[in-house]
C-alpha cells in the first residue's frame, strides 16, 4: 500500500549550467503543474553567465539539490570540472567555462555546494527512488540511452537497493522500464537544449506508481536574453549558438553513435 | 571487481594488413590467436549478461574477416551496445548495408571505429601500405552515408596530433570527403609487438613496478573494469594478449580480481590515461 502522506507528483532536473532564466521558468512551470517537491540533480554551473544568480532561486524555490561533479570541483577548489570528457577540443571548452564559473562563483555559494548530498533517497508511491548525478557509483559516469545495457542498469539498482533510479549528467533525457522490473530515468538538463534543434530545455515530471510514470516537459525561456548575457560576459560564441539554435556545438565527442547521429554537428 | 566492458578478440591475430606498429603483430599468417566462433561468443555473452556488463567491443586482427561477425553482432546488440574496431579495407556496400540494418534493429548503439595512423595518407600508408588511407577514409564516408558515422581513431604517430591546427585541418578534409560530422579519438602508442622494431620499446624507467597508485588511479585503468575474451582464454586487457601470464581464466567469472601492473605497457595506460574504450 502506498503511504497515506508524501508527495504523489515530483519534478526533477539536472544541469542548470548557470542558466538562471531556464531555472526560473522550470520552477514556475513545475509548481503550476502540481509538483509537490522539486529536485535538482546537480551541475549548477558551467556554460552560462552569472553563476551566482542560480543560488537564490534554488533556495527560494525550496529545491532539494544533489552535488554534481561541478559542485564537487568548485567546492574543493579543483582545477577542472571532472566532467569526464576524453577529447581535447571538448576539454578546452569545458576548461574555459570552468575557469569563468570558478572565478565568478562566490565563496559562500561554493561552501554551500560542498554541503550538498551526493544521493537522495525517497519513497514515491511505495517505490524506493535513488537520485544521483551521474550514476549511483560515480559522480561523472555517463548513462546514455543507447550505450547502457539493461543488465548493467539491473546491477546498479540491485547494488543501491532501489526500485527506480533518477540521474542526469549526459544532457539528454530518456527513461526505461526494465524487463522484469526496475525503472531508470535520466531527467535531462535545463541549461541547454537536448540537441534537437529547438530552443528551451527539458525536465521530468514524475507521478507516483507503481510503476513510476515519467513525462518529459519541454519549456521555454528568453533565449535571446540569455545569449546576450553570454556574449556580454565574453563566453564562447559556440555556447550562445547552442542556446539559440538548439544544436550542441561542443562536448560532442563523448556522444554515442545514435545520439550523435540525431544532432547537427 | 565490477565488470563493465567485455572485449572479444573476434578475429584473433588474423588481419589483411601487416602494420609496422601493430602491438600484437597481426598479419594474414599470424595464427597465435585464432578467430572466435558465434557459439563461443554467445557463451561469454550469457555470462556477461548475468554479471551486468554495460558494453561490448570487437577487435582483431580485422573483425570483418570473421565469417560469423554479423550473427555475432546481432546476438550482442540484443543485449547491449557494440563497438567494432576495423581498418575499413573490406567495408564494401553490402557489409555497410548489413551493419545499417543491424543498427536500425537495436535500441543500442552500434559504433564502428576506423583506425588511422596520423592525419595524413603519408604517415598512414607508411605503416599500413600504399592506398590504405584513401580506402579507409572512403569506407568511413560509406558508413556515414548509411547513418553509421564512424569514430576515426587516430594513433599518435607524429608529434602534431595534439595540435588544434592539425586537427582542424584533418577534420576539414574529412568533411570534404563526405563525413559531415567527423568523430575523432586519439590513441597513444603501445611500445610492444612490431612497434619495438618500428620505433622503440619501453625504457627501464617506463614502468609501474613498485609505483604507488592511488585508488582513483587504479579505478581509472581499464583493467579495473574490463576483460578480453580470446580463443586461448580471458585476458586482463586487449593490449596484453601476446603474454600468457595475462590470461586470468577461462570464463569471465574466473577473472574478477585485480591484476598486477607488471607489464611495461601498463605504464602507457597510467601515464597517458589510455583506455581502449571509445
Amino acid at each position: 500500500m502506498p503511504p497515506a502522506t508524501g508527495p504523489r507528483r515530483i519534478a526533477a532536473f539536472g544541469g542548470v549550467y548557470s542558466n538562471w532564466l531556464a531555472l526560473e521558468a522550470v520552477l514556475l512551470d513545475a509548481r503550476r503543474r502540481g509538483a509537490e517537491a522539486i529536485y535538482c540533480l546537480g551541475d549548477l554551473g558551467a556554460f552560462g553567465p552569472h553563476p551566482d544568480r542560480v543560488w537564490p532561486l534554488l533556495v527560494a524555490g525550496g529545491v532539494e539539490t544533489i552535488q554534481g561533479n561541478y559542485e564537487e570541483s568548485l567546492a574543493s577548489g579543483a582545477g577542472d570540472c571532472n566532467c569526464g570528457y576524453t577529447d581535447p577540443r571538448d576539454n578546452q571548452f569545458a576548461q574555459l567555462s570552468y575557469d569563468y564559473t570558478a572565478a565568478r562563483t562566490s565563496e559562500p555559494f561554493k561552501h554551500w555546494m560542498g554541503t550538498l548530498p551526493k544521493h537522495i533517497r525517497l519513497e514515491l508511491g511505495g517505490q524506493r527512488l535513488l537520485l544521483c548525478h551521474g550514476s549511483p557509483r560515480r559522480i561523472n559516469e555517463f548513462l546514455w540511452e543507447t550505450t547502457t545495457s539493461n543488465a548493467f542498469l539491473r546491477r546498479l539498482l540491485a547494488e543501491c537497493g532501489a526500485d527506480a533510479l533518477l540521474c542526469t549528467h549526459t544532457g539528454l533525457p530518456w527513461q526505461r522500464d526494465l524487463p522484469g522490473g526496475g525503472q531508470v530515468v535520466n531527467v535531462g538538463v535545463i541549461g541547454r537544449p537536448p540537441n534537437d534543434g529547438r530552443r528551451g530545455g527539458v525536465y521530468a515530471l514524475l507521478d507516483a506508481g507503481p510503476p513510476l510514470r515519467t513525462e518529459f516537459i519541454r519549456f521555454d525561456y528568453d533565449a535571446e536574453r540569455l545569449a546576450g548575457e553570454m556574449r556580454d560576459e565574453k563566453l564562447p560564441e559556440e555556447f550562445a549558438e547552442t542556446i539559440l539554435t538548439g544544436w550542441w556545438t561542443t562536448c560532442l565527442e563523448i556522444l554515442p553513435a545514435k545520439e550523435r547521429e540525431r544532432g547537427r554537428h | 571487481m565490477a565488470l563493465d566492458t567485455v572485449w572479444f578478440q573476434v578475429a584473433g591475430t588474423i588481419c589483411n594488413l601487416r602494420c609496422t606498429h601493430c602491438f600484437i603483430s597481426c598479419a594474414p599468417d599470424n595464427h597465435s590467436q585464432r578467430m572466435l566462433t558465434l557459439a563461443e561468443v554467445e557463451e561469454r555473452l550469457a555470462e556477461a549478461e548475468a554479471l551486468g556488463v554495460k558494453d561490448y567491443y570487437f577487435t582483431g586482427g580485422e573483425p570483418f574477416m570473421n565469417r560469423e561477425i554479423f550473427p555475432i553482432l546481432a546476438a550482442t546488440l540484443a543485449l547491449g551496445p557494440a563497438t567494432v574496431l576495423t581498418n575499413g579495407l573490406i567495408m564494401d556496400a553490402s557489409r555497410v548495408e548489413r551493419l545499417r540494418a543491424l543498427a536500425a534493429g537495436s535500441p543500442y548503439s552500434l559504433d564502428l571505429r576506423i583506425s588511422l595512423d596520423g592525419y595524413k595518407a603519408e604517415t598512414h600508408d607508411a605503416i599500413r601500405g600504399p592506398g590504405t588511407f584513401d580506402a579507409a577514409t572512403a569506407a568511413a564516408a560509406r558508413l556515414a552515408a548509411a547513418g553509421l558515422n564512424p569514430v576515426l581513431t587516430v594513433t599518435e604517430v607524429t608529434p602534431d596530433i595534439g595540435s588544434p591546427r592539425a586537427r582542424a585541418a584533418f577534420l576539414e578534409r574529412m568533411r570534404a570527403l563526405g563525413l559531415p560530422r567527423p568523430r575523432l579519438k586519439v590513441l597513444s602508442m603501445f611500445r610492444i609487438g612490431r612497434e619495438v622494431e618500428r620505433e622503440r620499446g619501453y625504457s627501464s624507467c617506463e614502468s609501474l613496478r613498485g609505483a604507488a597508485l592511488t585508488e582513483a588511479d587504479t579505478a581509472a585503468l581499464q583493467c579495473s573494469s574490463s576483460r578480453m575474451v580470446t580463443g586461448k582464454g580471458v585476458y586482463v586487457c586487449p593490449i596484453l594478449i601476446d603474454h600468457d601470464d595475462a590470461i586470468m581464466g577461462s570464463t569471465l567469472g574466473a577473472t574478477l580480481r585485480p591484476f598486477p601492473l607488471s607489464h611495461s605497457a601498463c605504464y602507457t595506460c597510467h601515464a597517458f590515461g589510455v583506455t581502449c574504450r571509445t
